[in-house]
């Protein structure tokens, strides 16, 4: 019975990439005109386009490009970058990408490690006592952060910490040799702006989860038969509340794609998503493809892995008659 | 109620107990009315504020504005200038006044995201109410497929990409215009309006009354315009707030990473972006618009946070997920 | 005899928006002594489940304490501290609530929860707890006591998680047991069962307990004392015997009245001859149905099998059984919310359409569905004059004027005074929309009414109305009644022919006075038997019934072969009843039963 919900679950992700590959391959080539047009721009002979096309594929109808493209990615083939192809020495995506997935993968496991324990406790706290002065703080606040912009948050950040009080750098460029605390001091800024965009979503999801299972009769029940309070909610409402905060963390690590491509433009940090920006801004359609691919599909997987938690922490599936 | 019970039938001393809450109004706390207040506020700057601003979006400031009297410097910095009488908040990088572009901008950015977020409704409400009615195409009396099936695969796929992701693929491949920016953020919104409107759909579609009305004979049209509308138009008025508040940041985030309103058009999110140099020098240009977004995005918060609060919570839950 | 509970002028208040008090018990005063049963007897909004919980010194989120005491052997529990309060409970008073399935953790195992409170409390030690634990299991008798404690709470059935609270509660051993409606929401076979357990239990455990219910009947067989109340004040207070045989106030008479007879035969109406013609108004011929179709015709869950049934014009009739028996599927069926995978319908002896896309509006308008609950049945943005013209208008084409004086009749005809028409369904009460729900179904003029289960999620005394203003109904306008209900005394007291459907199959069917005289179904027999009578010791008596001890509490399972009731049956032949379908037996006059035995085998 688990093993079928999971396997469901798993071919849903599974269809879903695939169609988000289409929606991603028909987005980069909905662009009249072609590629081949573009990169020779005025030096574009019949002859040396058709040759182009020859050598891109372009010659081919839709579906078979689409599927020549799937066949590269799953290979681990994401063709070559615009920059340079024209001239003839053209740099392989994988290349390019390889050291900013290191970077950003650097910067969202801090963020993850740091964040989701903090804001698991605060959240829970809250729930703890509800209607408290302190509950009060921590919504209000929360709800507050959830509802502005992320960049004022890293603006914000950079002005108290690097301008006014001159502790950190308000870039967090890398050279790639930083050791310790250089690396640490370089990482504070996108990581702390970061941390604090997304513990707001766990922390208010989190409460909200606990919440619900506290005003469920199962804990009414708890109170009646006299169970002191740590108990009922470290037993009979957390392992009810812990499925729902699993999904809620794996949810946000999927969130905190969309606050990278903020954090790494500000602080110039040398990610893949401020690479997916430069790409954007130049139109280098095949790197921004291949960027697209990395977070959708990673995207995906965390998903995915929200929805088996709430599979495997439910006791029907796991009991089954 | 009970009273005109008694009265019209005073032998019936023990009748039933009245068991219906009389109906209670929304009560705004002080955070909900301040709320109201700077929504208020901004909805009347959207339509005169270009009218009253100090000078013109475009305009540069003069240098003879910042001559200090007695000084006998002719030709002053314009750029940066700190909030003083002359220029109320300062002017940007390029020596305009801020306070003149945030009344300029507001109108593009809380127009382009009011249009956006009522073309999202547009679309998700008509094909979610759709879907949850059970529309179904239909040849011969075969079912061919259902419109459920279809657009719930489609809205998951689309709702697997991050919408900032599905913004840059799709602006990197057709460039950035104010049209395609609101098509774009209608379309990429629309798949949550179509997930909420579907559920809240599908949650009357089952209810007795409307099974009621489908036994008496109705036809479609008068199932979803008397029965299903008026129950969901609450919820959903609430949740277009939320949206609202989404696209809001989406299209500022994307003007931010400058693929958004392109200059020299004013609009917050890249007012952020163009005076981020100034940081260093501790000028507050990059500030401002930030939280002229963050006023707006807080107050449309703080009040579905309390009709939301009022209406048993059912839509918070919505909310977060 | 020692006083145990002693309840004083108690008050408890609802704090409103406004922060004023709104008072729910308005002081109320009874005594539990060692070893007795009180039971508060009251119906919705009578604050009796509210006095019950203040016995272990809560009241429900939003209400406080606002006056008096509760005295537990002498000590005062409002007042008493928390962590005072919490070695009260479950350990000096234990509570079991109205629903097991809500209030069990879906996440622990069923004998951690049953222990969790005498070990917590230092009672009894793990290993003793589980121990006791299986003893309790045994007293209730539970399957398995054994592995019980080791399965999880979706794993067991309903009646035996409502016997596993009984056990959670005793587990403490606890002086006082607070039960909230521990029965309302059983079938009546499953509910004398757990009542039995109960009874036992307790006696054996020597507790006392207060009984929280609204069924005169149930209170009759368990109490000692009865306190009845209404609206937060008690009306009348004495002894289970005094109340049950001379009631003295006039709402405890209203109650009482208000509780049907047992099932007998002679109680159904007759149908006046003057509506009869020569084609039944409704006939239900050889239905199959069920969920999820699949591709070749038939359904994966079947939940009606080749069912018969038939209505002469200006008859009620009564389709009984218990819950999943599939009575509700039939219904959807002739109201065409359901097509049948084999079968059709008749109205008027023309074939209906199965779907009801395809049929004409004529043919909507004589069959009428009242729904159960009419608190979901109309819709909360519609005022009442909408909601009744509309039918007026779609069917008879009124419209202005017309339209408003049939919805002031409609109105009338169903006892609410005219200025409703201007009301939402909120501002109704439960009866009064029930009221709204009965004339939103006759302002079509139907041939034939469907009502499913309509009163039974209302008072008791509220139910009675509408059953009398259904009786009247029916004699005014001749309209062919279905009356679907699991309460056999209601479709007894109302119905002239009775159909008694188990798991999908008729057993039964015959007029009312010979379903309700032997020679009886064993099913039939089981049914009739299970309804508690309003007399102390009735359930000593039925549970020594052969039927009684041979069908309680099984699940009922839907069986492609043989009869269903095989595995309950007192009077089954093995290997004939769970391989072959029974025959269907004609005792004449109509009065059919679907069995293997005999006729001159059948109970008595």
């Amino acid at each position: 019975m688990i093993w079928r919900a999971l396997f469901g679950r798993l071919c849903i992700s599974v269809v879903t990439l695939f169609v988000v590959s289409v929606l991603i391959f028909i987005g980069t080539n909905l662009l009249p005109g072609d590629v081949a047009q573009i990169l020779l721009g005025q030096m574009a002979t019949p002859d040396s386009l058709a040759a182009l096309q020859a050598k891109l594929g372009m010659d081919q109808a839709a579906h078979v490009r689409y599927f020549m493209w799937l066949r590269d990615v799953a290979t681990g083939d994401l063709g070559f970058s615009k920059a340079g192809l024209g001239a003839g020495n053209a740099t392989p995506i994988v290349q390019i990408i390889e050291p900013r997935i290191f970077n950003t993968l650097q910067l969202t496991s801090m963020v993850a490690v740091i964040a989701i324990p903090v804001a698991l406790f605060l959240g829970l706290l809250a729930a703890m006592h509800p209607g408290t002065r302190l509950d009060r703080t921590i919504t209000f606040s929360t709800l507050n952060l959830i509802s502005v912009p992320d960049f004022l948050v890293a603006t914000f950040l950079v002005l108290v910490f690097a301008v006014y009080l001159g502790w950190l750098p308000s870039i967090a460029y890398l050279r790639g040799d930083e050791t310790g605390w250089g690396l640490i001091r370089a990482l504070a800024m996108p990581t702390l702006t970061l941390m604090i965009i997304v513990s707001a979503q766990i922390i208010r999801m989190t409460r909200a989860t606990v919440l619900n299972v506290m005003s469920s009769p199962y804990v009414e029940m708890a109170i009646l038969k006299g169970v002191p309070r740590r108990r009922i909610i470290l037993r009979h409402a957390l392992l009810n509340a812990i499925g729902p905060i699993v999904n809620v963390i794996a949810l946000n690590l999927a969130w905190l794609v969309g606050g990278v491509v903020i954090v790494e433009q500000i602080f110039a940090y040398p990610g893949l998503a401020k690479l997916m920006i430069d790409a954007v801004l130049v139109r280098d359609l095949p790197l921004v493809q291949a960027c697209a691919m990395i977070f959708c599909a990673s995207y995906v997987v965390l998903i995915f892995i929200a929805d088996m938690a709430s599979i495997l922490s439910n006791p029907r599936l796991r009991y089954p008659k | 109620m009970s009273e005109t019970q008694k009265s019209m039938n005073p032998s019936r001393q023990f009748d039933e107990l009245p068991d219906a809450p009389p109906k209670r109004k929304i009560r705004l706390s002080w955070a909900g009315k301040i709320g109201i207040a700077v929504l208020v506020f901004w909805a009347i700057m959207v339509v005169i504020g270009p009218s009253i601003a100090p000078y013109h979006e475009a305009e540069f400031l003069e240098e003879s504005l910042f001559i200090v009297p007695g000084s006998d410097e002719k030709y002053p910095d314009t750029d940066f200038q700190p909030p003083s009488r002359i220029v109320l908040l300062g002017s940007d990088y390029m020596g305009r006044d801020t306070l003149s572009r945030i009344l300029f901008g507001a109108r593009t950015t809380i127009g382009i995201s009011f249009i956006a977020t009522i073309l999202a409704y547009l679309i998700g409400v008509t094909l979610g109410i759709a879907a949850a009615v059970g529309y179904r195409f239909e040849y011969r009396g075969f079912t061919i497929i259902e419109l459920d099936t279809v657009l719930s695969r489609l809205n998951d796929a689309l709702l697997s990409i991050p919408s900032i992701m599905l913004g840059l693929v799709m602006i990197a491949a057709l460039g950035s215009t104010i049209p395609l920016l609101i098509f774009l953020t209608g379309i990429i919104y629309a798949a949550s309006v179509f997930r909420i409107a579907r559920s809240l759909g599908q949650e009357v579609m089952v209810s007795d009354f409307v099974e009621a009305a489908r036994v008496r004979g109705e036809g479609l049209w008068w199932i979803i315009t008397r029965e299903i509308l008026p129950n969901v138009a609450m919820p959903l008025a609430t949740d277009f707030g939320l949206r609202f508040v989404w696209v809001i940041l989406f299209i500022s985030a994307l003007s931010f990473l400058g693929l958004g309103v392109q200059p020299p058009m004013s609009d917050w999110g890249s007012m952020v972006k163009e005076n981020l140099p100034g940081l260093i020098y501790g000028s507050v240009a990059p500030l401002i618009p930030s939280l002229a977004i963050a006023t707006l995005t807080i107050s449309v918060n703080m009040i579905v946070d309390d009709i939301s609060a009022q209406t048993g919570g059912k839509l918070a839950k919505r909310m977060i997920s | 005899m020692s006083i145990l509970l002693e309840v004083d002028d108690l008050k408890i208040s609802a704090r409103k928006d406004d922060d004023s008090l709104l008072p729910i018990v308005k002081g109320v005063s009874f005594k539990v002594a060692r070893g007795e049963v009180v039971a508060l007897i009251g119906e919705s909004g009578s604050g009796k489940t509210t006095i019950a919980l203040s016995a272990l010194g809560y009241t429900k989120p939003g209400l406080e304490f606002d006056g008096g005491e509760v005295r537990l052997e002498g000590e005062d529990v409002i007042t008493m501290r928390s962590d005072h309060l919490r070695s009260l409970r479950g350990q000096r008073v234990a509570y079991l609530a109205q629903s097991a399935a809500a209030t069990f953790n879906p996440a622990l195992t069923i004998g951690e929860q049953v222990t969790e409170s005498s070990v917590l409390h230092g009672i009894l030690s793990k290993e003793q707890a589980h121990e006791r634990a299986k003893v309790l299991y045994q007293a209730l008798e539970l399957p398995d006591p054994e592995r019980l404690g080791r399965r999880y709470p979706h794993q067991v059935s309903g009646g035996q998680l409502q016997r596993l609270m009984a056990a959670m509660a005793l587990c403490g051993k606890p002086d006082l047991l607070v039960l909230d409606e521990p029965t309302t929401a059983l079938d009546v076979t499953t509910q004398i069962e757990v009542l039995k357990s109960f009874k036992s239990v307790i006696k054996q455990e020597g507790s006392s307990a207060i009984y929280v219910t609204h069924d005169l009947s149930v209170v009759a067989q368990i109490a000692d004392h009865i306190v009845v109340l209404y609206a937060g004040e008690v009306q009348e207070y004495g002894t289970a015997e005094q109340i049950v045989s001379h009631p003295t106030h006039d709402y405890t008479r209203r109650l009482m009245h208000a509780v049907r007879p047992p099932p007998a035969a002679g109680q159904g109406d007759k149908t006046s001859s003057e509506h009869k013609r020569q084609a039944p108004a409704l006939e239900v011929r050889n239905i199959t149905a069920g969920y999820g179709r699949k591709r070749d015709g038939t359904t994966m869950v079947t939940v009606l099998r080749s069912v018969n049934v038939s209505i002469e014009r200006g008859q009620s009739i009564g389709v009984i059984g218990e819950s999943g028996c599939g009575k509700s599927t039939l219904a959807r069926v002739v109201a065409g919310l359901l097509p049948p995978t084999e079968g059709e319908v008749l109205l008027d002896g023309q074939e209906l359409n199965p779907a009801l896309a395809q049929r004409s509006r004529n043919e909507l308008q004589k069959v009428q569905f009242v729904f159960q609950m009419a608190d979901t049945a109309l819709n909360p943005k519609q005022r009442i004059d909408r909601i009744l013209g509309r039918p007026l208008e779609f069917y008879l084409g009124l419209k202005g004027k017309e339209k408003r004086q049939r919805v002031g009749e409609l109105l009338e005809m169903v006892e609410l005074p005219p200025e409703f028409a201007g009301r939402y369904p909120e501002e109704l009460s439960g009866g009064q929309k029930q009221r709204v729900n009965l004339a939103r179904a006759l302002a079509a003029s139907p041939e034939v009414l469907l009502c499913d289960e309509v009163i039974s999620a209302l008072d008791s005394i509220v139910g009675a109305n509408v059953i009398d203003l259904l009786r009247r109904l029916r004699q005014q306008t001749g309209v062919s009644f279905v009356f679907i209900s699991h309460d056999l005394s209601t479709v007894a007291s109302f119905a002239d022919e009775i159909v008694v459907l188990y798991a999908g199959r008729v057993v039964e069917k015959g007029s009312t006075d010979r379903v309700l005289s032997p020679p009886y179904h064993p099913y039939t027999r089981l049914l009739i038997s299970s309804v508690p009578e309003l007399r102390v010791g009735w359930l000593e008596e039925a549970m020594q019934t052969q039927e009684a001890q041979a069908g309680i509490d099984r699940l009922v399972t839907l069986t492609e072969i043989g009869c269903p009731f095989f595995d309950r049956c007192p009077l089954a032949i093995k290997d004939t009843c769970d391989q072959e379908a029974p025959p269907i037996r004609d005792l004449g006059e109509g009065h059919l039963i679907s069995c293997h035995r005999p006729e001159s085998e059948f109970l008595h």
